[in-house]
């Protein structure tokens, strides 16, 4: 564009056409993927008698915050997004200390035992003890069941945030570095006051993927968490999707003029409440995305 | 200062450990926590695989531990009873119907995407396309799942609504309990997931093409296939090769929290994958031993496949996985 002298081509018509179909095959895609939120977000405002009569709407003729009221009121939803808060906030800073700390010595060129090291890591991508014995040692050796370590111990490290940390790590002109032992600085020293305040980008991107994984995870959750006051999230909007006719039958709320319990409402309003923190995080993501997808970047 | 003096020291052996050890002391004890991890939640794992060679039973010692010296060694007795039991080749059947229609249909979609993408030339609607579906990656398959059952619900669900006007309502589709259907279920939430965040690492490989290149070749009166053809796929061809090794190498993975979501009484006979056959028969029923064998099977399996894979886009010229 800011090419003066740029050279246009003229399209044929027929060309003309295949861009039009073009924009219109993606704004399709797009549109499919942000539908769902659309519906789900507009009919938790609605009234349950007008979900059952439209179809579909954007904007409900009546706000009703019913939905939300009773989430709130029976606290549920409340306690697993704060059970999820704190899962995900301990998890990441696990996560994190222990992949930087693992990261930088094998960044190190003059790190003697790196390829080992590095090896002992690839070979975990390539050949896994799979899902029962981790199982069985979490839950019958280390004895964590009911416990949040178990949500945190186990995916501690994941080797691809942990490859593209090293890579950055790899990546930082090393001329600071030696300045900085010239002054007299050990590799501790180095690492903290040198690599870690350059690194803060891919930190802070690895540190997201983290947090989402975290705040997503429902797997781990359902095998080792049974006692009801520690539900995360995802647990219990599982419950209030599909397993639910609860909310239907209670009858200590009182549900106003409209006189229904809004259990598809109340459905609509768990599934935003649940997306809405990662909704947030999301625009800060964003940027450091390509980074995290590399998988070039797994290459020694 | 130690540091400082051991420079001027001459080195009798430069591989020497201690030596190393004692110059970047630091590095080493940063590494121990890691390590630590890496043996007891990834290699006493691999231990636990003994378990397929055994009668394992928790109650064959005092403690887990203890049961693993105490159960007898059965040789391969286990794999044997898993490959001709009733189970196998439904399992297997169903988790390469779920791989192979994901290898056709959802491995090329992220690359069809980035090459639209790629063609438009309005930067605000290619920004606001592209922000849009990034978003499904990051959220929870719990949250995909309660979508795809509030919106396909046979009571209320609107897409299901939809379907009815076009299908009629003896014909409309009712992806949730028709067992035919899991599979482009399965596959389609997949593909309206990572679709758009899969096309990330294909055009981050477009945007190191040089615009010349377009510019030449519109000059010499290339079409846009032409360009397509000659310029665009070559400079993302070895991205797709890494992808494909990847994708391969989880041919028997298809993921059990989607699958076990998805799951229900009406479909469980096209369901019942690997992962969810590890989980039900090890961790619910506790027969460890199958389960660990069935697993061991599968992880073989995708080793096999990666390696493999890599080799073969190393034979054709192509850098490869490592």
């Amino acid at each position: 564009m800011a090419n003066t002298k740029t050279i246009k081509i003229k399209r044929s018509p027929g060309d003309q056409l295949v861009q039009v179909i073009i924009y219109i095959l993606v704004g399709g895609f797009a549109l499919a993927t942000l539908l769902p939120f659309v519906y789900i977000v507009a009919g938790s405002f609605a009234t349950e008698r007008e979900l059952t009569e439209r179809a579909f709407f954007v904007f409900p003729h009546t706000i009703s915050l019913n939905a939300y009221q009773y989430i709130f009121k029976t606290g549920d939803a409340v306690k697993g997004i704060i059970n999820s808060v704190f899962v995900t906030t301990v998890g990441v800073i696990i996560n994190m200390t222990l992949s930087a700390t693992l990261a930088y010595p094998l960044s190190r060129p003059y790190f003697k035992g790196r390829t080992f090291f590095t090896n002992m890591v690839i070979i975990t991508m390539l050949f896994t003890g799979g899902m029962v014995p981790t199982y069985m040692l979490v839950a019958n050796v280390l004895h964590l069941k009911n416990s949040y370590w178990a949500l945190w111990l186990p995916g501690a490290i994941n080797p691809f945030n942990m490859l593209i940390i090293k890579n950055y790590f790899q990546g930082l002109p090393s001329e600071l570095e030696e300045a900085a032992r010239m002054d007299g600085c050990n590799d501790g020293e180095i690492f903290v006051k040198i690599i870690l305040p350059l690194s803060k980008p891919v930190l802070a991107s690895v540190a997201l993927f983290y947090a989402v994984t975290h705040w997503n995870s429902y797997f781990n959750a359902m095998m080792y968490i049974s006692d009801s006051s520690k539900e995360v999230i995802q647990i219990v909007l599982r419950r209030i999707i599909f397993l639910t006719s609860k909310v239907a039958n209670e009858s200590s709320f009182d549900w106003g003029a409209f006189g229904m319990p809004p259990q598809k409402a109340v459905k609509m309003a768990t599934t935003v409440v649940a997306t809405i923190p990662i909704l947030c995080i999301y625009p800060f993501v964003q940027k450091y995305f390509t980074q995290g997808v590399m998988v070039g970047s797994v290459k020694g | 200062m130690s540091q400082k003096a051991e420079r001027f020291v001459p080195q009798k052996r430069a591989g020497s450990l201690k030596q190393a050890y004692r110059s970047h002391k630091w590095l080493y004890l940063m590494i121990i926590p890691g390590v630590i991890y890496l043996l007891v939640f990834h290699y006493l794992p691999m231990g636990g695989l003994i378990m397929a060679f055994q009668d394992f039973s928790p109650y064959n010692g005092d403690t887990m531990l203890g049961a693993f010296f105490h159960s007898p060694f059965v040789g391969l007795a286990v794999f044997k009873k898993f490959f001709t039991g009733p189970d196998f080749i439904r399992i297997l059947t169903n988790t390469l119907s779920i791989s192979i229609a994901s290898l056709i249909f959802y491995f090329p979609a992220p690359i069809l995407l980035a090459l639209l993408l790629n063609e438009i030339k309005n930067m605000a609607f290619k920004k606001a396309a592209q922000t849009m579906v990034y978003i499904p990656h990051f959220i929870s398959m719990v949250i995909v799942a309660a979508l795809t059952a509030q919106l396909f619900s046979t009571t209320d669900g609107l897409v299901y609504h939809w379907l009815v006007g076009i299908f009629g309502k003896s014909h409309a589709p009712d992806i949730m309990s028709n067992p035919k259907l899991f599979v482009p279920m399965i596959v389609g939430q997949n593909m309206w997931k990572e679709t758009g965040y899969g096309t990330i690492i294909f055009l981050a490989a477009l945007s190191g093409v040089d615009v010349q290149l377009y510019e030449a070749a519109e000059v010499d009166g290339a079409n846009r296939w032409q360009k397509m053809w000659h310029i665009t796929l070559p400079a993302i061809r070895s991205t797709i090769v890494i992808m494909l090794i990847l994708k391969v190498g989880t041919i028997l993975n298809t993921g059990y929290e989607q699958i076990f979501l998805m799951q229900n009484s009406m479909n469980r006979a096209v369901s019942d994958v690997f992962d969810t056959y590890i989980y039900t028969k090890g961790v619910v029923n506790g027969n460890y031993s199958m389960a660990t064998a069935a697993g061991m099977f599968k992880s073989i399996v995708c080793m096999i496949m990666v390696l493999g894979a890599n080799k073969l886009a190393k034979l054709f010229g192509e850098s490869g996985f490592y």
